[in-house]
């Protein structure tokens, strides 16, 4: 009889998770599957409602990336108008973005994952977290604290509060920035290229001292999908999209995200509420891609920005094509971080951001809108039909933790298959299983549209289906 | 006009005879929570919120519709008249589906300030999810009737302000809804002279402009008395 291990609840990621892991008659890893366990339904009862409220309500799927769902969601509605929006809306959009990517990466590597490189695998399971973080490197926290204060302050000084702000609008934005708000952001961003600078020098030391699991965590071929700008630069908002390669070539190019049905197929497991997205000529399960910071990178050709250009060619030589790691989604978090203070401190010097024109006004003049945005996890659609009158018809919209569905089940079957031996799993190892999904910084509030901080639950289960061994932390 | 003396909370008030016990609380500077009452439309004692307590009594009486008489004594602020007001405005958000997050009047609600005003911090009933539509035909203004309260402030200053007679009450208790016309969309009204007096008289986010978003809708119901008082009192005339 073979086994199945459970981890359940998954924990320090957003949201409520569980893994199996199957084993056969000689406890050998056979499979491994990562299940979304709560669902929301917001695809479902957003119908009826106005497309103008949109943006306020998707973005209460979740509240560590609202900005991501705001954006999207005015993005589709500017579709709906069929208007350009102002330029400085736009602007002032993707400074918010920058802010979001810098508060969410920080979260992201200090708070949820840097507890792993900083007090080990091993660590007790009751200190390996913010707070163990806290006691064992009080520096270090607080500097990661303060810069996620730091993009919440950005998104805080566009849109008046630091969760949900309601600002985008189809359209465009509801107010510009003020003086005080340019410098404050002005007065802090030394301290965060500090911050950021120091993580990537940690980052690099837990790589050294990471190798073995840098090469399993979620290292496999698998395309790359993110947006780009025109010359294939770095982009976060309003670009177009590219799908990559692991060799590095460019299999799709400049695709503008209104028809990503054309490329993107969605499909269900039973076992999870998390869509399963794939690319569609490829079919599943070869049409596996990743989104999110390691994508982003890989299908770019540059950041754009000088400081992140530097690093962004160290990370580039780690592979000859594209750098296909999970583990390495940490290094390209951190770049990303990076880049988007290099823009950030570009943007805020722009005048136009005080201009009173911020907002165009129309009427429904398409019964369908596509928005669609870079969130920090990865590509965020937002796909709305509405009636002549506005109201909607159908909602879809397809998360970055969607997109990394397949992965990230890859991902916990190559550690399962490297590390498991046996239904007796030390701790330490089922750390590195729920590692494994840390990587993608998956927001499962998001993805299933499911509430509350996630706990997680492993089960090992054996051949026949029975149930071996489940661990539950909460 | 004759005036009556009577007693508010203790304190001796005289109004003219034929006032409301609300007229003559505001008269005297005493506070009566309302919420279906509109300054420059008659009243209709829909929403039972100004409820107060008479002696002699032996039931509840809503201030604006009942008129004062001569040594009468009005209690507006009893426990037994708090707890009835946080159950009414508990019973209207269970009823429908009030979403404060995502309304065009969210921070400008007279619904969402008076829950808060007395200290409605929960909801004991369950609620209803009743599945009611949006009407958004209209090129200028929209009906959310998840929101609506039915306090018929709309209808009230549709017929007696404006003289138009488009908006009107449909079906019977939780189940009426507001109709324009002969219940047809709104858009498709022949008598609205999209004048948006309901829109402005309107304490929820049920009536809106189109294209507000979260908390734009913000509403001056002053308007509509000055408009009802220029007129009765003929400023207008020149």
């Amino acid at each position: 009889m073979g086994k199945r291990i459970v981890i359940d609840p998954v924990t320090r990621i957003e949201g409520h998770a569980k893994i199996s892991i199957f084993l056969d008659d000689a406890g050998h890893v056979t499979d491994a599957e990562f299940h979304v366990v709560e669902f929301r339904g917001f695809e479902k009862f957003c119908e009826g409602r106005p497309y103008g409220e949109m943006p306020s309500i998707t973005a209460r799927i979740c509240g560590i990336c609202p900005v991501s769902h705001l954006l999207a969601s005015a993005r589709a509605g500017d579709a709906i108008m069929a208007v350009a929006i102002p330029p400085a809306a736009d602007k002032l959009r993707r400074l918010m973005n920058l802010g979001q990517i810098v508060q969410s990466h920080a979260l992201s590597f200090f708070h949820l994952s840097a507890p792993d490189f900083i007090l080990g695998w091993n660590a007790p399971q009751a200190t390996r977290n913010v707070f163990g973080l806290i006691a064992a490197d009080p520096t270090l926290a607080r500097a990661g604290i303060r810069l996620r204060q730091f993009g919440q302050e950005i998104i805080e000084a566009l849109g008046g509060r630091k969760i949900h702000p309601a600002w985008a609008v189809p359209g465009g934005v509801r107010s510009g920035i003020t003086d005080q708000g340019r410098a404050r952001i002005r007065e802090r961003l030394p301290e965060a290229f500090a911050t950021a600078e120091s993580a990537l020098r940690l980052f690099w030391k837990a790589l050294d001292e990471n190798r073995e699991e840098a090469l399993i965590f979620g290292n496999f071929s698998s395309l790359f999908m993110g947006m780009v700008t025109a010359d294939g630069t770095w982009e976060h908002h309003g670009g177009n999209l590219r799908f990559v390669d692991s060799a590095g070539s460019v299999v799709a190019d400049q695709i503008d995200p209104a028809r990503y049905r054309d490329y993107i197929a969605e499909s269900v497991q039973e076992a999870s509420y998390l869509k399963t997205p794939y690319f569609k000529s490829l079919g599943l399960p070869n049409g596996i891609y990743r989104v999110g910071p390691l994508a982003r990178l890989n299908i770019c050709e540059r950041m754009g920005v000088p400081r992140a250009d530097a690093e962004y060619r160290a990370f580039r030589q780690m592979s000859r094509g594209s750098v296909t790691s999970s583990f390495l989604y940490h290094h390209a978090r951190l770049i990303e971080i990076l880049a988007a203070l290099e823009y950030i401190e570009r943007a805020i010097e722009d005048p136009e951001l005080s201009t009173k024109h911020l907002r165009a006004d129309a009427g429904v003049n398409a019964l369908r809108g596509v928005g669609a945005s870079e969130a920090p996890r990865g590509t965020l659609f937002h796909d709305y039909t509405v009636d002549p009158s506005g109201l909607l018809k159908s909602v879809n919209l397809i998360v970055a933790t969607g997109h990394n569905n397949l992965a990230m089940n890859r991902t916990v079957a190559q550690i399962a298959r490297h590390y498991v031996q046996g239904d007796d799993i030390p701790e330490a190892v089922l750390n590195r299983i729920e590692h494994g999904i840390r990587c993608y910084d998956p927001c499962l509030s998001c993805s299933t549209h499911a509430a509350g901080m996630m706990p997680m639950k492993v089960t090992l289960v054996g051949p026949g289906g029975r149930i071996l061994r489940e661990v539950t932390r909460g | 006009m004759a005036a009556k003396t009577l007693n508010i909370n203790g304190k001796q008030v005289s109004a003219d005879e034929g006032a409301t016990i609300l007229e003559a609380a505001i008269e005297a500077g005493i506070k009566i929570p309302t919420l279906c009452h509109l300054d420059g439309v008659y009243d209709a004692g829909a929403c039972r919120l100004c409820l107060v307590e008479v002696t002699g009594v032996n039931k509840l009486l809503s201030a604006c519709t009942t008129r004062i008489a001569e040594g009468m004594e009005v209690h507006t602020d009893t426990e037994q008249l708090r707890k009835y007001r946080r159950m009414t405005l508990e019973l209207l958000f269970a009823e429908r589906n009030h979403t404060c997050s995502a309304c065009v009047s969210n921070g400008h609600c007279e619904l969402q300030a008076l829950a808060w005003q007395n200290g409605m911090d929960h909801v004991r009933y369950d609620y209803c999810f009743p599945r009611w539509s949006v009407d958004a035909s209209h090129p200028r203004y929209g009906l959310d009737h998840n929101r609506c309260i039915l306090c018929t402030r709309c209808v009230r200053v549709c017929w007696h302000i404006e003289g138009a007679g488009t908006k009107n009450v449909a079906g019977r208790g939780a189940k009426s809804f507001i109709i324009d016309d002969l219940a047809q969309p709104w858009g498709d009204s022949e008598t609205c002279t999209s004048c948006g007096k309901c829109v402005i008289a309107c304490p929820t986010g049920a009536l809106f402009t189109r294209g507000s978003t979260v908390a734009e809708m913000e509403r001056d119901p002053s308007k509509l008395a000055f408009i009802v008082n220029a007129r009765e009192r003929k400023q207008w005339v020149v």
